[in-house]
């Protein structure tokens, strides 16, 4: 197997791929580094000169809001240029090939690459395909691939447990929900695990988890109410709509019966335990209102803390 | 023309021969082993002091990409591949494009074959109409036309009462079925093997059970029909279990797998290397060591290149948008011979996989050097060491997740019905390193 592609041969962070593998430090210095930038909105000047002349590509192959909106409010803050490019096709046999996409963007002399895509492992032939193109200075952030990965929204759920909890080696943390089909479970999976966190749990029915998901050192739960019985952590997942019928579940009233979130079910877990949701929710079905909108909910807080920890992202990846 | 090989180390799995010896070839055919028949004049003398002496190699599964992908791969460029490695003769697929389910198709693709010259080209005819699973192929016309057997290549017939119907009448004349065993519904929108590293990298998996469901369901129509049945690609321990007890219960069925899942898993993806792509997948270490085993006890009929060339175009794309397949044709022999030695197999019982077993299967009169058949015979280097680069590949398709691997053992003849139809020349590449 060849070297990790994320890090570089010093160890550092070259590219930001994945959870998976990335040492412990590493995963602390991003948060720790992360700190300092949640103050930077509070002033009246939201700007630092870290990324100042840098053009910052965000490269979205797949359709979303809310990400490319906070990445580029992380760029900016750092005096970055971004330019957003929405390439709403997954489909590799209409137009231009993924990396003749790349190869014209080099030419305009990018220095990062903000990608989503639907294919895993998609911004591992682009980090790939710089590095046998000799174009080490440009660097790559997942911003969601496939099923495989979230990065940066792991990083952000850490950021958020660890302001509100503290430290991670005496937390249980329950993800509720779709873990099949999640980018963000497997990321925050290997996070939680990789920082010390010593009883993770994943919940959902079977047709919702992929095999062997034990292997990533979680503990499987089919009830819920098991699953989430004295947790510090209540992690809910979106519950895609196109999952919602078929032969995955029967329905969403259904999955919200046995999965959905209510303050019935959140009383079961700690008195102090925080909620969260990468967002967008799905109301009544996979989070009761009053639950999304309650004082044990910090779903909003991810969202700023979110900015803060893509701009560490980028600050150090900048530096390398 | 009269060829006199001689020194060699001959080994000939059909007999259990394995000695030094001489061989005598007269107008295509071999005429002695050993003690050549008194007053020969050879015309040409190979000296095999040092070398193997096998008979030439048979691959089960082999794509040449003619008619219709020809930006892939051409007769031309395969067929060059093929006795480069050693190969001597190939069953090839009926995915072409148009499918071969026509025999003027077969006829253009044997006459194509037989006017390069090179190794003997077998074609597997379709089973249905355009691979399309519904309606049945002229088998009797397509037979007539040189097809050894009828396949639906990687897809399935869905409808299992065709599959019943295609296996009745197929058994009706005789004719053997090879279909790669793959439910279609539970094997739908899979990329790689179900388990851990498929869940780590965010994967659609395919399970196990879309390899025995549909085993177990051919078996059934076997067991009624009585049809000869392959099946090419077994991938998994359980799969290959249901066919060893197929085989005890005494059912006329046979099996091979391909170099990639014989020396490969799926942790060999790694960072999505889309040269691991395959179909059937890569499954796991554990189902890797069973076929070797099965392998190695003749529970797995024989072992082939299952040789697909892939343009770049194609494979440069995320893992699960690229192209299932690999290069494999020149890789067939060294791999073979990397395998008997990581499992400790006799030459003679290993070489048996890629020449008298697969002439088995295939139900032609070739993969021995026994006095009276037609000398396609592959003499090797048993110790020479090289790299598999792109440079190194003659065929067309450079994509192979042996890239880059050093391996020992390389083709120095190739031999085609008493024609040295290649020739390295002397040996150019460094010696082989301390071997194991």
């Amino acid at each position: 197997m060849t070297r990790n592609p994320q890090l570089n041969r010093h160890g550092e962070l070259q590219h930001l791929l994945t959870i998976d593998g990335l040492p412990r430090n590493i995963l602390e210095r991003i948060l720790d580094t992360a700190a300092p930038f949640t103050e930077v909105a509070e002033r009246e000047v939201k700007k630092l000169p870290l990324l100042r002349g840098k053009s910052v590509f965000n490269l979205f192959f797949e359709n979303s809001t809310r990400t490319r909106t906070t990445f580029e409010i992380a760029a900016k803050r750092l005096s970055a240029d971004v330019i957003n490019l929405n390439i709403a096709t997954s489909s590799a046999s209409k137009g231009e090939s993924l990396l003749d996409t790349v190869d014209n963007l080099c030419a305009m002399q990018a220095d990062m690459f903000i990608v989503r895509h639907a294919s895993s492992g998609a911004p591992y032939l682009i980090a790939q395909h710089l590095a046998a193109q000799k174009r080490e200075h440009i660097h790559v952030i997942n911003a969601g691939d496939g099923r495989h990965a979230h990065p940066t929204q792991g990083l952000l759920d850490m950021y958020t447990i660890r302001h509100y909890k503290g430290a991670f080696n005496n937390l249980s943390v329950a993800i509720v929900g779709d873990i099949l089909h999640s980018r963000v479970a497997r990321s925050q999976i290997h996070a939680l695990t990789t920082l010390g966190v010593p009883d993770v749990r994943v919940v959902g029915p079977k047709t919702l988890l992929p095999a062997d998901v034990q292997r990533m050192g979680v503990h499987v739960f089919h009830n819920m109410r098991a699953g989430i019985k004295d947790v510090d952590v209540v992690m809910m997942l979106r519950l895609q709509n196109e999952r919602m019928q078929g032969s995955l579940l029967p329905s969403g009233q259904e999955f919200f019966k046995f999965y959905g979130l209510t303050e019935e079910k959140l009383a079961l877990a700690r008195p102090d335990a925080i909620v969260l949701h990468p967002g967008p929710m799905n109301r009544g079905i996979e989070i009761d209102s009053a639950v999304a909108d309650g004082s044990q909910a910090v779903i909003l807080p991810q969202v700023t803390f979110g900015i803060a920890v893509r701009m560490a992202v980028m600050s150090m990846l900048a530096a390398t | 023309m009269k060829i006199h090989i001689k020194n060699g180390r001959v080994i000939d799995p059909a007999s259990g021969r394995d000695e030094t010896a001489d061989i005598y070839i007269v107008a295509g055919k071999i005429v002695a082993v050993g003690n050549g028949p008194a007053s020969f004049h050879a015309i040409r003398t190979v000296d095999a002091s040092g070398l193997i002496v096998c008979p030439g190699l048979i691959d089960l599964s082999a794509r040449l990409r003619e008619p219709g992908y020809e930006y892939r791969a051409t007769l031309e460029s395969e067929m060059a591949a093929a006795v480069a490695g050693g190969v001597t003769s190939l069953a090839c697929p009926p995915d072409t494009d148009p499918p071969l389910d026509e025999p003027g198709l077969v006829e253009m693709l044997k006459h194509r074959a037989r006017s390069l010259n090179l190794a003997h080209v077998y074609p597997r005819g379709a089973l249905t109409v355009g691979l399309k699973g519904t309606t049945l192929t002229e088998m009797g016309e397509l037979a007539d036309a040189g097809c050894i057997a009828f396949s639906q290549s990687n897809t399935n017939i869905e409808d299992t009462q065709v599959l019943l119907r295609a296996l009745q009448y197929a058994a009706t004349f005789g004719h053997a079925v090879w279909l790669q065993p793959s439910d279609y519904h539970l094997a739908r929108g899979g990329v790689a093997h179900e388990g851990e590293v498929a869940t780590r990298l965010g994967l659609t998996g395919i399970p196990v059970l879309a390899e025995t469901v549909a085993i177990a369901t051919l078996l059934q129509l076997v067991a009624v029909t009585g049809a000869r049945l392959h099946l090419p690609r077994i991938s998994s321990a359980a799969g290959l279990h249901l066919v060893a007890q197929a085989k005890r219960d005494g059912l006329p069925v046979s099996c091979d797998i391909s170099i990639n899942h014989l020396h490969l898993c799926d942790n060999d993806i790694g960072y999505f290397n889309a040269n691991c792509r395959m179909d059937p997948p890569l499954r796991s270490a554990s189902d890797r060591d069973a076929l070797s085993r099965g392998l190695a006890a003749g529970i797995v009929d024989a072992l082939c290149s299952d040789h697909t060339p892939v343009d770049d175009d194609a494979k440069q794309l995320p893992f699960g948008e690229a192209e299932s397949g690999a290069t494999g044709l020149e890789l067939l022999l060294p791999l073979t011979l990397a395998w008997a030695r990581r499992a400790r197999i006799p030459l003679v019982q290993a070489l048996a996989r890629v020449t008298s077993d697969a002439a088995r299967i295939m139900g032609i009169d070739a993969g021995t050097l026994a006095a009276g058949v037609a000398a396609d015979i592959c003499i090797f280097d048993p110790d020479e060491a090289y790299r598999v680069t792109r440079e190194s590949l003659r065929s067309q398709g450079k994509n192979t997740p042996f890239l880059g691997l050093e391996v020992v053992g390389r083709t120095r003849y190739t031999l085609v019905s008493g024609q040295i139809v290649f020739d390295r020349g002397s040996r150019q590449a460094r010696p082989a390193a301390a071997r194991s």
